[in-house]
């Protein structure tokens, strides 16, 4: 190309936007684990939700909080692909999540809990974490059927892996319950169990303390921290709970009507008027 | 809290149940301490369990209704009894045609199975019950036109009698309205025992293994087993396919165990029979289907015996509706565990 071609275009002049994202300052160099852009869903004529901008650092523990209806399930229901989103991308790890289901979310390293249990009641806990090991035992339904030595091999390497995640949480010795039929509390931590033997990047909480007595927030709290040390992932959260939100999470979205009206550091929500509007409502002028 | 035991356990007693139920009938046979009517029940009986653990694998372990069972063991009779003439000449040796026929049988049977699975399994809800219970009418109507024979030149199919042209020295196997006629009886005890073997092994072991712990997991919560990656379509069809595969086996073996078969034998109500069978036995246990298909196919024969033959069928029901209250009702519940079994320090969750 010539330098003398001619240019009709006036050039732009470049100025610096203010990122409307925020993840901690040690994952800033890496790329974030998620990435929203503009994410919304209507329901009908409904807009559950609206212009979402989100990013998680990869080793970030994030909480999305809000009033109820605020549409904070409904976002990670648009995360993993259980709603199609109206508008807007989701990216993990870069890379775009459009015309992925749920199942190839889980696989780009995505695991979540519900707000109300999901378990697999009829099955042992063992099995319940052993169907979340189902991508890393590979071996075919015929060695299963005929018992051929990678069956063996697979479910002994299986049935370690599924203790030990399950000793993250003392739950061992209830391997050989039936899911169903444990205690409430019991029945969220194995979901969380069952969450991480996906060995997902990010981890979704929705309401993981819900129904949890203030000694087993605390506790659950350590664990959410000694997880996302240990296995060095990211952690979103939904919870009521605001000592657990504001004890565990370093980065805090606030949903209103399906719209962020607030991000920050725990200190910056709970000083922030919107939020407390949102919360508590407008206080009267004097 | 409730515990469940490992089920490699019970696995065995299951096979220990089949092997001794076959001794003592064999035994009681070479005895001759076994009417002819009821030796002549043995086989179907064998068939009718292996229908019932195969019908207990889609709707109790897969959790899916299907309508259609007998459809697929139709598939397997005919096309099994197709194979074992074809093969007359080829396998002089009877037991190896009819093992070749029941293989063959169960490929119809899985290629059904297929047919129907493939479209039907993304959906969900009750379009597999319509769906199957359409299949079961459309294969019964299929065969009932179905003309096939074989002479020098091979094998003739057709669907109208006119156009149904065989040699001089040709086989008609399958003639219409009439069904398969002429067909050689292969089909022995031994035979029926392997097969319910073989049919307790592959379920049996599916369900322990990875597979079969994604099938249980989408039927518990479909939606936590798509959030923990399991492929749905894929292993809904895996589970619906052996089913039908092991259903056709057992048509094969029913269909051998005649000299001639009508298509209306595997109608709507041969598949309601085998439902009966898992739902009474209880869905999930592979153990209560095979009790329950064989006491409940041979009930029937046996009031036969009685004085009370003209009001046996009124029986039979009056004991369906006896154990489904029983199966059901609580304080009928409360009553048995107190009388035969041991008292339970936890109260159970209500799992059905």
């Amino acid at each position: 190309m010539s330098g003398q071609q001619k240019n009709n275009y006036p050039k732009p002049k470049l100025v610096p936007v203010p990122s409307t994202n925020i993840i901690p300052e040690r994952d800033v160099d890496k790329r974030p684990i998620l990435e929203c852009r503009h994410l919304g869903i209507d329901f009908g004529g409904l807009t559950a939700v609206d212009d979402f901008n989100m990013a998680i650092g990869r080793t970030e523990i994030a909480g999305l909080i809000g009033p109820n209806g605020a549409g904070k399930t409904t976002v990670f229901n648009l995360l993993t692909r259980v709603y199609q989103p109206t508008r807007g991308t989701v990216m993990i790890d870069g890379r775009d999540t459009a015309g992925k289901s749920t199942i190839q979310v889980n696989h780009m390293g995505v695991a979540r809990t519900f707000q109300n249990i999901r378990l697999f009641g009829n099955l042992t806990v063992e099995d319940n974490v052993k169907v979340g090991l189902h991508e890393h035992m590979r071996y075919n339904a015929v060695s299963g059927i005929l018992r051929l030595p990678s069956y063996w091999k697979r479910e002994r390497e299986a049935h370690e892996k599924a203790l030990e995640l399950l000793s993250i949480f003392d739950m061992q010795d209830m391997a050989g319950y039936q899911a169903g039929s444990l205690p409430y509390g019991a029945q969220r931590r194995l979901e969380i169990v069952r969450a991480l033997a996906t060995k997902p990047s990010l981890l979704l909480l929705d309401e993981p303390a819900a129904g949890m007595n203030p000694s087993e927030t605390a506790e659950l709290m350590n664990n959410i921290r000694k997880i996302r040390d240990t296995f060095q992932i990211a952690i979103m959260l939904i919870e009521h709970d605001m000592n657990l939100v504001m004890g565990v999470c370093e980065g805090i979205c606030v949903l209103n009507f399906g719209r962020i009206i607030a991000k920050g550091t725990p200190d910056d929500i709970q000083a922030n008027p919107a939020v407390i509007e949102a919360y508590l409502g407008k206080q009267k002028e004097a | 809290m409730k515990k469940i035991s490992k089920t490699s356990l019970g696995g065995f007693i299951n096979y220990g149940i089949v092997v001794l139920a076959f001794a003592a009938l064999q035994g009681l046979t070479s005895m001759g301490m076994l009417s002819n009517s009821l030796q002549s029940l043995l086989v179907p009986a064998c068939c009718y369990v292996v229908m019932a653990v195969s019908l207990n694998l889609t709707v109790g372990i897969l959790g899916e209704l299907s309508l259609g069972h007998a459809g697929f063991m139709s598939l397997g009779a005919f096309s099994g009894i197709v194979v074992s003439i074809l093969l007359q000449e080829i396998i002089p040796l009877a037991p190896l045609r009819l093992a070749v026929s029941m293989a063959a049988g169960a490929l119809a049977g899985a290629l059904g199975g297929a047919v129907v699975g493939v479209p039907v399994l993304r959906l969900q809800g009750d379009y597999l019950a319509i769906v199957t219970l359409a299949f079961g009418q459309i294969i019964k109507n299929i065969i009932m036109v179905l003309y096939v024979g074989v002479d020098g030149k091979g094998l003739h199919v057709a669907v109208k009698a006119d156009s149904f042209l065989l040699a001089e020295d040709g086989v008609t196997i399958i003639k219409g309205p009439m069904g398969a006629v002429g067909v050689t009886r292969l089909a022995t005890f031994t035979a029926g025992f392997l097969l319910i073997l073989v049919t307790l092994l592959v379920v049996q072991n599916l369900v322990n293994s990875r597979a079969g712990r994604a099938i249980m997991a989408l039927r518990d919560n479909r939606i936590a087993a798509e959030s923990v990656g399991i492929n749905v379509t894929r292993y809904k069809l895996m589970a619906f396919v052996i089913s039908a595969a092991l259903a056709g086996a057992a048509g094969a073996l029913f269909g051998l165990n005649y000299s001639s078969t009508v298509a209306s034998k595997f109608d709507f109500n041969t598949s309601i029979l085998v439902l009966v069978f898992v739902v009474l036995g209880g869905l999930g246990s592979i153990r209560d289907s095979i009790i329950a298909a064989s006491l409940l196919y041979v009930l029937p024969e046996l009031l036969r015996s009685f004085d009370v033959a003209e009001y046996r069928m009124l029986i039979y029901a009056v004991i369906l509706i006896l154990v489904m209250l029983g199966a059901n009702n609580p304080a009928a519940q409360d009553f048995i565990n107190a009388r035969f079994r041991k008292k339970r320090k936890t109260k159970e969750g209500t799992v059905k």
